[in-house]
């Protein structure tokens, strides 16, 4: 009887936890269509004006564009390098890969408000600030680890003897590599391109250290929308983000399940 | 054969990685740390700052008992939600593995925001206090410590179960069953046994969140009031309104050592690695 009892609890605690992690996320979508110029809950009327607002001021439409542009660069660059690491580090003895993992880990441990202030001298100097360029260099830093260690998780699967097999009936290693490693390393590659471009799409700690007036990404934007306009346009922009983000992650999952 | 050729094809694939990184994370990091010990007034002058004068430690006690209420939260939240994530059947299971991915890949602008909706004066649960008539006015739940902790708790809860459901999975579930049939209240079962099987995820759970939490910056920054602001927030300050580098990169390298000692220790003994998948 108390088992049955304690087991309802627990249930029942464990949904409310559920709601407690869900509730910021949800509680943004009604806001966007408020009538009112403050942010209410629960909001009056119903409205479109701030999602019309967010696609005719150029700060924020333009800052969107930004986002975009610099996401898919980081993304590229990203997989690119970060690809090429894992497949370098699955190569190194053990204990040697295990201390190179550590330092290519590093950008992920160390707190993005240390990365960002480390990198704001130099790329004053470099003329890097408030560029694109910029922007992609700093977020591909911050990408990298999350790449390394999707691909590294396939790698570790991949049998050898599926490329040693295919090297031995006849297939050069550039072949080999082509059409049998990739292809097997395919969904660590994609999950690895898709955590870059989020990492960067939502990057705001860097960007505001180094993105400036002429390279505003959109979660700058949102946050001196936050801080210095509580109109309700940053629920709307609140809403295209979360938008974006669940377009990307089924694309991801559309291709992964094939 | 393997040897040699390895060597020199892996050290081909890791080369301009590793380039890359000693650019623009290495260098810039170390030049970092350099410029907190450039004052013709002494190497050590703004670590003197940082550890004497009052109110910078204040903000580095409050940065270490804010990251610890974090943690201890994430555990008494975290906790319940792995075990039950484990015991559940596979659709309980999806339900619950969603809610705790959806924070991970929603923006966190986005939570932080959904935050101050729901918890400012004129947000739901005051609303809701109102109407049930618990309060007359309404109780400040954001731009304080309060509004700090539900904001974190909630964006660093994922990194407490995540690794607390990993040791639950691998666990003999017949193991508390087997006390029990010895005897055992279901109490004692739970405490004697249990507990100190899943030790090594509430260990990993904790260190983790508490890590993360000492840098955290913009979660702070935005639900935070201003007169309680943390570490990162006041290496932000030094930088951006009184431009005080030197300053600003001696608490960074306080920041960067705590974070680096942490993760080695995780790495080394609580298999944080494995959390990864680099292992």
């Amino acid at each position: 009887m108390t088992g049955r009892l304690s087991s309802a609890m627990l249930t029942a605690f464990a949904a409310a936890i559920c709601v407690f992690l869900v509730l910021p996320t949800l509680a943004v979508a009604p806001i966007s269509f408020t009538e009112t110029n403050f942010i209410t809950f629960p909001p009056r009327g119903f409205t479109l004006h701030w999602y019309r607002e967010f696609f005719e001021r150029p700060e924020w439409i333009g800052s969107l564009g930004t986002s975009a542009v610099v996401a898919v660069l980081t993304a590229a660059l990203s997989t690119t390098l970060g690809t090429m690491i894992a497949l370098g580090l699955g190569q190194l003895p053990r204990r040697t890969g295990r201390a190179v993992t550590f330092f290519f880990i590093m950008p992920m441990v160390v707190p993005t408000i240390i990365t960002a202030a480390a990198l704001y001298t130099p790329f004053a100097r470099a003329g890097l600030v408030a560029s694109i360029p910029g922007l992609v260099l700093a977020h591909t830093v911050l990408a990298l680890p999350f790449v390394i260690i999707n691909v590294s998780a396939v790698l570790q699967k991949l049998d050898r003897r599926v490329v040693d097999a295919a090297r031995s009936l006849g297939a050069t290693p550039a072949t080999a590599f082509r059409r049998v490693t990739l292809p097997i390393l395919a969904p660590g590659i994609t999950a690895g391109a898709v955590f870059a471009f989020i990492t960067s799409f939502d990057e705001v700690v860097v960007a505001l250290f180094i993105a400036g007036a002429d390279a505003t990404t959109l979660p700058v934007q949102m946050w001196s929308g936050i801080r210095f306009e509580i109109s309700p346009i940053v629920a709307a922009a609140s809403c295209l983000l979360l938008i974006v983000s669940c377009v990307v992650l089924t694309l991801f999952w559309l291709v992964q399940r094939k | 054969m393997p040897g040699k050729s390895m060597n020199w094809r892996s050290g081909a694939l890791l080369l301009p990685g590793l380039a890359f990184l000693a650019i623009l994370f290495a260098w810039p990091v170390a030049r970092l740390v350099a410029t907190s010990f450039s004052d013709s007034a002494g190497a050590f002058i703004h670590y003197q700052r940082v550890f004497l004068d009052p109110i910078y430690v204040r903000v580095i006690g409050r940065t270490l008992l804010l990251s610890t209420q974090v943690a201890v939260l994430c555990l008494l939240l975290g906790y319940p939600l792995a075990y039950q994530l484990n015991r559940s059947g596979p659709l309980g299971k999806a339900v619950i593995l969603l809610c705790v991915l959806i924070p991970f890949w929603t923006n966190l602008l986005v939570r932080s925001y959904g935050w101050i909706v729901l918890l400012n004066p004129q947000g739901i649960i005051n609303g809701l206090l109102r109407e049930i008539g618990l309060i007359d006015g309404a109780i400040p739940l954001v731009h304080n410590t309060t509004g700090v902790l539900i904001g974190m708790t909630q964006i660093m809860l994922p990194y407490m179960v995540l690794p607390l459901a990993a040791v639950m999975s691998r666990l003999d579930p017949t193991l508390p069953s087997a006390a029990r049939s010895l005897g055992a209240s279901p109490l004692a079962a739970f405490v004697r046994v249990y507990l100190p099987l899943t030790m090594p995820g509430v260990l990993a759970g904790l260190l983790l969140v508490f890590m993360l939490s000492l840098g955290f910056f913009v979660v702070p920054a935005l639900l935070g009031g201003p007169r309680d602001i943390l570490l990162a927030q006041l290496i932000e300050f030094n930088i951006n309104s009184t431009l005080n580098w030197p300053f600003a990169a001696a608490l960074s390298t306080v920041l960067l050592v705590a974070t680096i000692t942490l993760y080695w220790i995780g790495d080394r003994f609580f298999d944080l690695g494995r959390l990864w998948g680099t292992r």
